[in-house]
């Protein structure tokens, strides 16, 4: 299922997963060559533990700077974000972070499809977005939509996803670009 | 399914510059990602097919403005959210509070009241309540009514009860309200030192001078520009050593109170120097 036209230069990536998707991240993230040319953002389910940070965790793991974000922030190539738990995490034009603390939707905060409709309007056909293990159906209306405004869509193959409902549920309603493995997925990312 | 956008970056500007001059409400220096997608999602769930019938519905019909302001005001709270934030509270900052022969607290955007409600628990706790008094401020009428009663459902006790002991609580939190079948009601002791009050943080100016200003996850909701004007607000109206709490991701970092004022610890507290 892999597409043979050259992708548009990506600048934004934005990674959604839920349960079963920490592992994958691991894997990911270290493996991410140095000089990427967009920013990574990161929006993943997770309790609200104060306690530790994960931008620490995973700086120990790459030399690609690593953030948790904070309202306002700016998001710059070459870097890796994280949203923060408990809030919505949206895009601004001009390429700025704005939290959101509402309503969850699909029983999530953050909602993967919030920032992946937010990331499609601001970023388009320059977005990249995948999507990994989890056991609810947030993220797969996003990332259709994302691929209905031309950015590059891409699914963690469910036959190894840990949970595959995420993954499936984003298989049901449309045909991503890619249906990867993580080591597959790995080598697209670092040829964007 | 997740469809493009009913209104579009123009339609918002000029809805926004309509409702502030026929309402006087002003959210033209929201933050524009969330506030459109808060629009938005009106039209969604009240069935607006098109940016012309929002507008008409909000400019023509006054009773339809507080639902339009509800909405777009995101008022979702909780008690004794971020726990260690009110650990911090508590044996840091309201023990130096305590030292005034009278306490004044401002909290501004407290929604339906769930925060000051814990604010006052606090405040008994450490025997400070006789003292004390919170105003406690939200741009929606309807928001402060709800926070008078003190009413909330049960179901969410138990959250709230981990929330109130992993912050460091040790009574026994239901001794703090009264169960009726689905709901249950804060004490009225609890309520005696607030005052509610509507405020916007966008027109309205000081009014006092307070040791402590909590203001949580309601600049989130404010560009930059006017998120200056409110620092400079709270400014003028924190004496010098008292302290601004903000809301768990929210910070000082990029406007000019960043000079003055000194971070505690890692939490999102910061006393006034000078
Ligand atoms: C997400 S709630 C936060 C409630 C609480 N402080 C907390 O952190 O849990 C945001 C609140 O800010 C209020 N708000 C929004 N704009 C405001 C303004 N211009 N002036 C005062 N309050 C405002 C809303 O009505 C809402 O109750």
């Amino acid at each position: 299922m892999e597409k043979n036209e050259i992708s548009p230069s990506i600048e934004i990536l934005i990674i959604g997963g839920s349960a079963g998707s920490f592992e994958v991240l691991l894997q990911i993230v270290p493996s991410l060559k140095l000089d990427i040319k967009f920013a990574v953002l990161i929006v993943l389910h997770r309790k609200n533990n104060s306690n530790i940070s994960i931008a620490d965790l995973f700086s120990k793991k790459t030399a690609i700077p690593v953030f948790e974000c904070e309202d306002k922030d700016n998001l710059l190539p070459g870097n890796i974000y994280f949203a923060p738990p408990d809030y919505h995490l949206l895009i601004e034009k001009d390429r700025t972070v704005c939290l959101d603390y509402s309503e969850k939707e699909n029983y999530s905060r953050p909602a993967i499809d919030i920032t992946f409709k937010s990331a499609s309007d601001i970023y388009k056909e320059k977005t990249a977005a995948i999507l990994l293990s989890g056991a609810n159906r947030d993220g797969a209306d996003g990332l259709k939509y994302i691929s209905q405004n031309y950015g590059t869509t891409i699914v963690q193959d469910p036959k190894e996803a840990e949970i595959s409902t995420m993954p499936k549920e984003a298989l049901k309603i449309f045909e991503p670009d890619y249906v990867l493995r993580s080591k597959d997925i790995i080598a697209l990312i670092n040829s964007f | 399914m997740i469809t493009a956008d009913v209104v579009g970056d123009e339609d918002l500007e000029l809805l926004l510059t309509e409702v502030a001059s026929v309402y006087g409400y002003d959210f033209t220096e929201y933050s524009k990602a969330s506030i459109k997608r808060r629009i938005n999602r009106i039209c969604l769930i009240d069935k607006h097919k098109s940016f012309a019938e929002l507008r008409y519905k909000v400019l023509n019909d006054q009773s339809y403005l507080s639902r339009f302001i509800e909405e777009v005001t995101v008022n979702v709270t909780e008690m004794f959210r971020d726990p260690t934030f009110y650990k911090t509270l508590k044996e840091k900052i309201i023990p130096q509070l305590g030292v005034n022969p009278f306490i004044k607290i401002w909290l501004a955007g407290c929604s339906t009241g769930e925060e000051v409600y814990s604010i006052s628990i606090l405040l008994h706790e450490a025997n400070l309540a006789h003292k004390a008094i919170i105003y406690a401020t939200d741009i929606n009428p309807t928001v402060l009514e709800k926070a008078k009663t003190g009413i909330y459902p049960i179901n969410y006790m138990k959250f709230y009860t981990e929330n109130y002991q992993n912050s460091g609580g040790t009574e026994d939190f239901s001794n703090y309200y009264s169960a009726n079948y689905d709901h249950v009601s804060f004490r009225e002791y609890l309520r005696k030192n607030i005052i509610f009050s509507t405020h916007n943080l966008v027109s309205d100016r000081s009014f006092n001078e307070f040791q402590l200003i909590i203001c949580r996850n309601v600049l989130i909701y404010f560009d930059k520009v006017l998120q200056d004007k409110v620092f400079n607000l709270f400014d003028g109206s924190l004496e010098t050593l008292g302290y601004l709490a903000l809301g768990s991701k929210e910070t000082i970092r990029f406007s000019n109170l960043n000079q003055t004022y000194k971070q505690i610890e890692k939490e999102k507290i910061w006393k006034k120097t000078r």
